[in-house]
């Protein structure tokens, strides 16, 4: 098994099990509206699996990720809202402009009713955003606390401009009602299983190039800049070049999960890309494991799970477990639930030290932890945030 | 080495999976015409077979909107529990499941999609903001269920798929434009919370304004949940306008009206109308801060007539004798026996024989009697000006004669012609 597990077949398998879950079992379990929802989950996991590489793995607390999450979504929400208004309306004008705008389409949305830019915009313009502000703030050696603040207040107000822009983003309302989506009608139940079926093909495909990355080169540089900065820069190596790479890669997959999300749950507003938001997509990842691949995942994916159902029959009491689990995780499992086997292999291990019963079946059990693809396991997760 | 390889498998895989997942794609949209009219593909999943029907209720539970959508949430129990002592809806007993909006639009739409596809409720009650009722309006329509939605609003929408049982903007701010005039009054000044509501509502007051020969000397904005206010009330005092029209929402009034009254502004100076505080509201801005001060809405507690002294009496006894009741809580109390009057006149369930028998369809509510009008799904409301008394309750100083015919876009006023185009 654990030879099995290290070899060169262990990631194509796993990725075929994980189509084989996500895209045959959970269509035929699921009724169309848990579908959506898992989609839903599966969009938050996209983003997860970036924060894992740039939190988990380059140690860059990123509290704005809802920003990058916006700007996808937002601008595929652009799209759709046009492509609805020249479908059905006539006018090629969206219903809320002529309500309470001036009626006329600015010059600023006109670039999306391109199909063509507005995939491409998905994809470039969290990149560019991440982009200058990782060459502002890496360059200039900002890390730990002061990248976290900064981050984060990009989200506020980022949030509050979409919010002043009544007449352009919907103000507070945001975007919501769309009909199609590149001339599929988001009414028929095959066409929701479809966008479904993209978001989970994206959600593996992130996590095969984030494990690819993980075990390259780049892979072990960004790990050995986030627990050794400086010595990585005196070997030679520009160490705000690997974070601001890393910063765009998780950006990007932000980016495209906003643009998945707005199609599978119909809306988006600014209560969806703002700081409350942002702060949640880091809960699953640290709950599940920041460090590896799937905790961040496995994390973002129960976490949501546990919201909706608990949050529909204890609805203020969800809130402070939330809070509660985060503290918990934080201060006694850095690593996250994905650091759980190690822990208590390590407890057991310590008792068979001290000469503690169950020795009999120890060897066997106790096998080095093959379960972990990362070089990097959970137990060498830095105190990043208090650098 | 071994990353190389893995590499390499891992590329075709990851393509037949992309390839996979894109071959099972349903209809495309070749004629508008045709898609836009049909119904829906979702046919209901309401059961009607046993003793009980299904009913959802929607209010954020939890969020900065809680404070105000649990006293809905209550008022909506309220009306629950007693149809269902009184024999039910068509003999079947009300079976309520309440859903969190959490005060986020989002959570609101996906939370009305699972009262209606998961739990398959014969109609939905609830929503406060107009962003959760925006949010939630595609979903009715594209699942065509029934949403009852209970609080005023700034009008321009009329969807067959929501019951407006809040007023309107020409039963509420136009009602009280009018009485701002009949009082000699001849500038204003706007102050709002930056949103939709506010700057909708402002439009109006602008189109009024110019139409009356009213001056309004100047239009401010507060982003949601400010608590600074010293430049705008400042510009209040220094424009020594007649009166101040307030559509500030939630905590923003606490700062407005301290502020307020610190630069020596009272309720006879300069009085200022307020759309968004009710009985409710007054204990959290402060008693002391508004006593005197007017505002507009269709209900109050203390209105004199009998429905109203049972619905009052019948709240205090389930939920204590310290509790008010207010203009969206009574909204949603109705909106409950309109749905049950709705359903025994059509004789069904069904979403669209409800729709066809709504037209006409009354209640006697505590405002007084209200009837559905079938060309909106908006309902008739008799406006009414108060007064905050030093009890904190308010008092009706002024009182539509008649109630008023619901005009969301405002078709039948002249002046308002540009607004709705």
């Amino acid at each position: 098994m654990s030879t099995f597990l290290q070899s060169r077949w262990a990631a194509p398998a796993g990725l075929a099990a994980g189509a084989l879950l996500l895209l045959v079992s959970a269509p035929a379990a699921l009724s169309v509206f848990n579908l959506a929802l898992l989609g839903k989950f599966i969009c938050f996991a996209i983003v997860a699996v970036g924060i894992g590489l740039a939190w988990g793995r380059g140690g860059m607390l990123t509290m704005g990720q809802g920003v990058f999450f916006g700007l996808g979504a937002y601008i595929m929400a652009m799209h759709l809202k046009l492509a609805d208004a020249s479908l059905f309306g006539g006018s090629g004008v969206p219903d809320f402009m002529s309500l309470y705008g001036s009626g006329e389409v600015p010059g600023w949305w006109e670039p999306f009713r391109s199909p063509v830019v507005t995939l491409a915009a998905v994809v470039l313009a969290p990149a560019l955003v991440a982009l200058l502000l990782g060459l502002a703030v890496f360059k200039r050696r900002v890390k730990g606390a002061y990248f976290a603040i900064l981050s984060q207040a990009l989200a506020a107000a980022f949030a509050v401009f979409l919010m002043g822009q009544q007449a352009t983003t919907g103000g507070s309302n945001g975007l919501s009602g769309f009909r199609s989506f590149f001339g599929f009608d988001l009414k028929d139940p095959a066409n929701k299983l479809m966008l479904y079926s993209v978001a989970a093909v994206v959600l593996l495909l992130a996590l095969a190039a984030t494990r690819q990355l993980m075990h390259s080169r780049f892979g072990e540089l960004l790990v050995a800049v986030r627990d050794q900065e400086e010595r990585v820069r005196f070997l030679g190596y520009d160490p705000a070049t690997i974070k601001t790479l890393t910063y765009v890669i998780a950006a990007v997959m932000a980016g495209i999960a906003g643009a998945l999300f707005v199609p599978i749950v119909g809306i988006i507003s600014p209560a969806d890309v703002g700081v409350i938001p942002s702060i949640a997509f880091l809960i699953g990842v640290a709950i599940g494991g920041r460090a590896t691949l799937l905790g961040p995942v496995l994390g973002a994916l129960g976490v949501a799970v546990a919201q909706t159902s608990l949050a529909s029959t204890f609805p203020s009491f969800w809130v402070y477990f939330q809070g509660l689990l985060f503290v918990l995780v934080i201060g006694f499992m850095p690593g996250g639930l994905a650091s759980l086997p190690q822990l208590v292999s390590r407890l057991k291990r310590r008792r068979i030290e001290r000469g503690g019963k169950g020795s009999a079946t120890a060897p066997a059990t106790h096998a080095p932890e093959p379960a972990h693809p990362a070089p990097a396991t959970a137990a060498n997760v830095p105190e990043e945030a208090s650098r | 080495m071994r990353v190389s390889v893995t590499k390499r498998s891992l590329i075709p895989l990851a393509a037949a999976i992309m390839a996979t997942a894109v071959a099972g794609c349903g209809s495309q949209i070749s004629d508008p015409a045709a898609a836009n009219s049909t119904t829906s593909g979702a046919s209901s999943c309401v059961d009607t077979s046993g003793s009980s029907v299904k009913v959802g209720f929607i209010n954020s539970l939890s969020g900065t909107m809680a404070i105000s959508e649990n006293t809905v949430f209550d008022s909506l129990s309220l009306a629950a529990e007693e149809i269902n002592a009184s024999g039910g809806v068509m003999g079947k007993q009300l079976q309520v499941i309440s859903e969190d909006g959490a005060s986020e639009p989002t959570k609101f739409a996906e939370r009305a999609g699972k009262l209606i596809q998961q739990d398959c409720t014969a109609a939905v009650f609830g929503g406060w903001t107009s962003s959760s009722r925006k949010a939630m309006l595609p979903v009715f329509e594209a699942n065509d269920a029934l949403l009852f939605y209970p609080v005023q609003y700034e009008g321009l929408e009329a969807s067959k798929n929501i019951f407006y049982t809040g007023a309107t903007t020409n039963q509420q701010i136009i009602p009280a434009l009018d009485y701002l005039a009949e009082q000699g009054t001849k500038s204003i000044f706007l102050v709002g919370s930056d949103y939709v509501f506010p700057r909708t509502a402002n439009k109006i007051i602008q189109a009024y304004a110019a139409a009356h020969g009213m001056e309004v000397l100047g239009e401010e904005y507060a982003p949601l949940g400010s608590t600074e206010f010293s430049t705008i009330v400042n510009k209040v005092r220094d424009s020594k306008a007649d009166a101040v029209f307030n559509t500030l929402n939630g905590d923003s009034n606490v700062a407005f009206f301290r502020q307020y009254k610190s630069v020596g502004l009272t309720a006879e100076s300069m009085p200022v109308v307020s759309v968004s505080i009710a009985e409710e509201e007054v204990p959290g801005v402060g008693l002391e801060n508004v006593e005197g001060q007017l505002t507009a809405w269709d209900y109050y507690q203390t209105i004199d007539t009998p429905a109203n002294k049972k619905f009052v009496a019948a709240f205090k006894t389930k939920f204590g004798a310290e509790r008010v009741t207010s203009d969206p809580m009574e909204a949603a109390y109705t909106s409950l026996y309109l749905w049950k009057a709705m359903v025994e006149k059509a004789g069904s369930f069904d979403v669209d024989k409800v729709q066809a028998a709504a037209d006409g369809v009354t209640f006697d509510a505590p405002e007084g009697t209200v009837t559905v009008s079938g060309e909106n799904n908006h309902i008739t409301k008799t406006p009414r000006i108060g007064k905050i008394n030093s009890e904190g309750l308010i008092e009706t100083v002024w009182s539509s004669p008649q109630a008023v015919e619901p005009d969301p876009f405002l078709a039948s006023y002249e002046w308002a012609k540009e607004l709705a185009k």
